[in-house]
């Protein structure tokens, strides 16, 4: 009896939040685009296979749009939508995972540094502090060729960068949390400071960290962009950034070949736009003081 | 056997304005199976007292003298890890506002399970059954171990604390204002309830309050606290009817009686002194009916009248001539 009382419950927990997000304009175009990305990169290389060593005939370079290529060919003759479809999966790819990286740092300093506090707190904030003040841009590219530029080096030195934001957000929830009169119950207990972190303080903070990671996509997506268009990207996989690099290499803006930079470019701000418009709906949804009435 | 023994328990905390002496020279003994109420205005130091005994003090707070045996332990001897134990193993508590003190993202039967993990060599079903147990002892229905801490009422959640609070057989349990946030008829339930456990299981209960009506229908002997100190302690018919110390009469007497003569309930006028530079001689001096120079300059000391009852007074007793 009970239970059913309380799948009905969790039901109707799981339709409210639906139905909030539905009423969310933005969230609803952020996630239809999501969708259709997400799916097309999936299934499309299938269907559609692309090869970076695979050259096009020497007469069929930088076509425009035909029957044979909808989107034209680019500068070593191969198919721009072909391409296009390959990059997304690569650039989806290092957005997550970078994210990934970003958000288990982010949220590990956090809970650490406000929780533990005294000067692990003042040691990490000042950690903290350095990766968000520093250009982020110089340091990225100073990575990035250190380490060489291959596509998990790049997810890493992403991952590794972008995470002072999250970490000082859940610092500052965590302060919240720590001081509930409930963390005093489970010190009571006699339990360790680790289990009350990652038992009692992660699941309370967590809304706050699943908002935010979305939002860390969205740049991470674009600092991928902003690497392989300046040339630090792995040359052995085609993402939307290293089309860019090579549309802007041959010279495709000066030229006039629009099918070969415009279609990556769109693809990255709606992509992008698509995970803000999602972080920023989730942010509205989760969080109660911006809840539209 | 003494269960507990507090001796010249001195807890201060150090914050910018200076030092608060919360805790000044309490001491007090528990004999096994027994229950002591701490009764006291807001701000007085029990729940500075109960946090001392499990050493539960946040940052600021030192325990800077004294000395609290649980049974043959010293427990401020004890390193970090012995003291974790000790905690919930030998002595529980329950917490002020139950409200809070549950995680509302964890079912309440895992928060249960997890005291028990922590302390028993058991697995996660066994501890789930003992949690189901615990339940019936305190008259929860075990189904509900599932349950999110929202899901339950007030007093539920009390009773879901007091079962906790019982997982690892404690010998001791400290409940720091156990019925304050529920209403009068859950609070007379929270407390049959207390007290019939602790009979049943035999253990001690030192129970703060500063309702002394609560205490005088659940304890075996009441400490009166003012001021960081103990001014009165004896056993509940000394305190209720033989009672020394003008604070506690003051304290009796600013409740209605049901058995006495009736007249308006007297509030005791003042407010408790600044802890930081408490007032010279008798801390209640400034607030008492009774005093004189004496009490401005010479600190009381403690008088024994019988085996279990001492009050802190320089004219104990002077509101019954």
């Amino acid at each position: 009896m009970m239970s059913s009382i309380r799948k009905e419950m969790r039901k109707k927990k799981i339709n409210a939040f639906i139905k909030s997000y539905k009423s969310n304009r933005m969230g609803m175009i952020g996630g239809t685009i999501l969708i259709i990305f997400i799916m097309v990169s999936l299934i499309g290389p299938i269907i559609l296979p692309f090869d970076t060593m695979k050259f096009g005939e020497a007469d069929n370079v930088l076509k425009p749009p035909s029957k044979e290529h909808i989107l034209g060919t680019d500068d070593l003759g191969r198919d721009v939508f072909r391409n296009l479809l390959a990059g997304g999966r690569i650039s989806l790819m290092v957005g997550i995972f970078a994210t990934i990286i970003s958000m288990f740092l982010g949220t590990a300093v956090g809970i650490i540094s406000g929780y533990i506090g005294n000067k692990t707190d003042i040691v990490l904030m000042r950690i903290t502090d350095f990766f968000l003040v520093i250009p982020w841009l110089p340091l990225v590219l100073v990575l990035a060729a250190i380490l060489g530029t291959n596509i998990w080096n790049i997810i890493l030195v992403i991952g590794l960068t972008s995470w002072a934001g999250t970490a000082r957000v859940v610092r500052s929830q965590t302060l919240s949390v720590k001081e509930r009169p409930f963390i005093e119950r489970i010190r009571a207990i006699g339990a360790d400071d680790k289990t009350i972190m990652m038992r009692h303080i992660l699941p309370n903070v967590f809304p706050l960290v699943f908002a935010n990671t979305i939002l860390v996509t969205a740049v991470a997506i674009l600092s991928e962009t902003t690497l392989s268009f300046l040339g630090l990207g792995d040359v052995t996989r085609s993402s939307w950034g290293m089309m860019l690099h090579y549309a802007f290499q041959s010279g495709a803006a000066s030229t006039g070949a629009y099918w070969y930079f415009l279609p990556p470019g769109i693809c990255v701000v709606l992509v992008v736009l698509a995970f803000t418009f999602l972080g920023y709906s989730f942010d509205e949804i989760l969080n109660p003081k911006l809840r539209r009435r | 056997m003494a269960l507990l023994r507090v001796n010249n328990l001195k807890t201060y905390f150090q914050i910018s304005a200076g030092i608060v002496k919360a805790v000044d020279d309490v001491s007090f003994v528990l004999n096994n199976g027994e229950s002591m109420g701490l009764v006291g205005e807001s701000g007085c130091g029990k729940t500075t007292t109960a946090l001392s005994i499990n050493k539960l003090l946040p940052q600021e707070g030192k325990i800077v003298s004294g000395e609290i045996f649980l049974e043959e332990r010293n427990i401020l001897k004890l390193n970090d890890s012995e003291i974790k134990k000790i905690r919930w193993n030998d002595i529980s508590m329950i917490f002020q506002g139950a409200m809070n003190a549950l995680n509302p993202v964890m079912k309440i039967g895992d928060q249960i399970a997890e005291a028990i993990i922590l302390h028993k060599k058991v697995s996660y079903k066994e501890a789930i059954e003992k949690s189901e147990e615990l339940f019936k002892l305190v008259e929860l229905e075990p189904k509900r171990i599932s349950n999110y801490p929202h899901e339950f009422s007030g007093g539920m959640k009390q009773r879901a604390m007091i079962a906790m609070a019982l997982a690892c057989d404690p010998k001791l349990i400290i409940a720091d204002e156990p019925t304050t946030a529920l209403d009068v008829m859950v609070q007379a339930q929270i407390l049959n309830l207390l007290d019939k456990l602790r009979k049943e299981v035999n253990m001690g209960l030192i129970l703060i309050s500063h309702n002394l009506s609560i205490l005088g229908e659940t304890c075996d002997k009441i400490a009166v606290m003012y001021a960081g100190k103990i001014v009165e302690l004896g056993n509940v018919e000394d305190i209720y009817d033989n009672n020394m110390h003008p604070y506690t009469n003051q304290l009796l007497s600013s409740f209605p009686n049901i058995h006495k003569e009736k007249k308006i309930p007297e509030p005791i006028d003042g407010i408790p002194p600044d802890l930081i530079n408490p007032p010279s001689g008798c801390r209640f001096h400034p607030r008492c009916l009774y005093a004189e120079n004496i009490c401005k300059e010479k600190e009381p000391e403690m008088i024994k009248i019988n085996e279990n009852h001492d009050y802190c007074c320089h004219f104990g007793g002077i509101f019954n001539e």
